[in-house]
């Protein structure tokens, strides 16, 4: 079964920092140049939702996730 | 949406009586129309306002829509490109030069690290506050100093030095609207900024605009960078926390409720900043035809983007004229969207998510020493929108 898996855009971002806000367990900041690093492309059933939230809110579009095409996660 | 297009001419100048939170009854009234309306601008040359949250974001995430100052059509004379440096009018790729270099300063963690300092400097103030003992006016002992003292240590801006840019900053976005005033005011601060900068680049100290001068800016940019954030440090935190308490005290239920129970102070900020918007409204011009919202925006034309309004639409947020600070606010547009999002942002979360907790905390008696309708508020032409003053009082332990 496969699971939903993020992708980033580091040329994209922007380093507003909105995803390591949401959902710090799966994004962080490069220390060095804001941007974003992901630290789990295909998180825990229970990290989810802050995961689908933090691609929400993006500002620059830079976080993408792919949805298994069965859904019911 | 109807056949006729809802027409707004010119920005409202006043706040619903009785009601200085809430948007100008005129934007609630254009957003009931439709997300976006037909609008005169200033100049009276014809635009659009926008007042939908989706079709904000929209704009907001949308390269053919220009930040620059000198595409803004809303007067009958061309405005000047923005001085270098102040990247809040600049477009890609010129944007990014200078927002780049600051990015990994304003990172969640490194404002995080701030916590404990802004903890000192907050019970700082409020020692003080309790020493003098009430009435106090909450924005000169509360409000303005503590993000000024944090801007001022992170820039590398001696505290001392405040007194050379705070009253002019207020007047530029403060809604001055003498124009002598607000070029002299304009012409001082950069002056002491350029002698800042000299200073930095001479003798570089552990502080942002130290770092800043390593980059490839010029001097020129430097003053303009510093600026920026000087301005958006001081103004928009102090009237966040200004604005954010009167609205608490205004809603006692919520009031009482975070003072209850600490934890829910992140989501009482985010709620906070989704209710005020003390950053109303930003424009953009479009570079090309875009069709938005069933209407093209013709190439040339300016929009206004009623971020107030967006953060009331009752298609994205419930019952969104009541402040709930346990409701689910991520994705307000206060800080704005798309690639100019405020950099400051984490800096302000720490800021607010550690002052009005420990005011609150400290004051369980905290309340308006005025009628609510006397407090002076600052005129709706104001760029950033808040309290001049707010007076405020508590009970004194018994000696």
């Amino acid at each position: 079964m496969s699971r939903p898996r993020l992708r980033v855009d580091r040329e994209r971002c922007i380093g507003a920092g909105m995803c390591a806000l949401t959902a710090p367990e799966v994004f962080d900041q490069d220390p060095d140049d804001g941007r974003v690093l992901l630290l789990r492309a295909e998180p825990p059933t229970a990290l989810h939702a802050a995961a689908r939230l933090a691609a929400g809110v993006c500002p620059s579009g830079a976080v993408t996730l792919d949805e298994p095409e069965s859904g019911g996660v | 949406m109807g056949e006729s297009v809802h027409a707004v001419t010119t920005l409202p100048t006043a706040r619903p009586p009785g009601c200085p939170f809430d948007p100008p009854a005129e934007l609630t009234e254009a957003q009931r129309h439709g997300p976006i309306s037909r609008f005169t601008h200033f100049g009276g040359n014809p635009g659009w306002l926008i007042t939908g949250y989706d079709l904000v974001r929209a704009v907001l995430a949308d390269p053919r829509f220009s930040s620059r100052r000198e595409l803004m059509n809303v007067v009958d004379y061309p405005l000047p490109p923005a001085p270098p440096g102040e990247f809040l009018l600049t477009d890609e790729p010129q944007h990014g030069r200078y927002r780049k270099p600051l990015v990994g300063r304003f990172t969640v963690r490194r404002m995080r690290l701030l916590t404990e300092r802004v903890e000192q400097i907050t019970t700082a103030c409020l020692d003080a506050m309790e020493e003098a003992g009430p009435p106090a006016d909450l924005v000169t002992s509360f409000a303005k100093p503590i993000p000024a003292i944090v801007i001022c240590e992170l820039l590398g801006v001696p505290y001392e030095d405040r007194g050379a840019f705070q009253e002019q900053i207020d007047a530029f976005v403060g809604g001055e609207t003498d124009e002598n005033k607000l070029l002299a005011a304009y012409t001082a601060t950069q002056d002491y900024l350029a002698e800042l900068v000299a200073a930095k680049r001479a003798d570089p100290t552990d502080d942002v605009l130290s770092e800043l001068t390593g980059s490839d800016l010029t001097d020129e940019e430097l003053r303009g960078v510093a600026l920026v954030l000087l301005a958006a440090g001081l103004d928009t935190t102090a009237n966040m926390l200004s604005l954010g308490t009167f609205a608490l005290l205004e809603n006692p239920a919520q009031l009482a409720a975070l003072r209850a129970d600490p934890a829910l102070a992140d989501r009482a900020v985010e709620e906070l900043l989704r209710y005020l918007s003390v950053a109303k409204s930003f424009m953009r011009t479009a570079l090309e035809d875009v069709e938005l919202g069933g209407r093209t925006i013709e190439a040339g034309t300016t929009v206004v983007l009623s971020y107030h309004t967006a953060n009331r639409d009752p298609g994205r947020f419930a019952d969104p004229h009541t402040l709930d600070i346990r409701r689910q606010s991520t994705g307000h547009l206060a800080f704005g969207h798309g690639i100019h999002q405020c950099l400051g942002q984490q800096l302000a979360r720490v800021e607010l998510r550690v002052a009005l907790p420990a005011l609150i905390g400290r004051f369980p008696t905290l309340r308006l020493a005025v009628p609510a309708g006397e407090v002076d508020l600052r005129p709706e032409t104001a760029d950033v929108y808040g309290v001049r003053s707010l007076p405020v009082a508590w009970d004194t332990e018994p000696s």
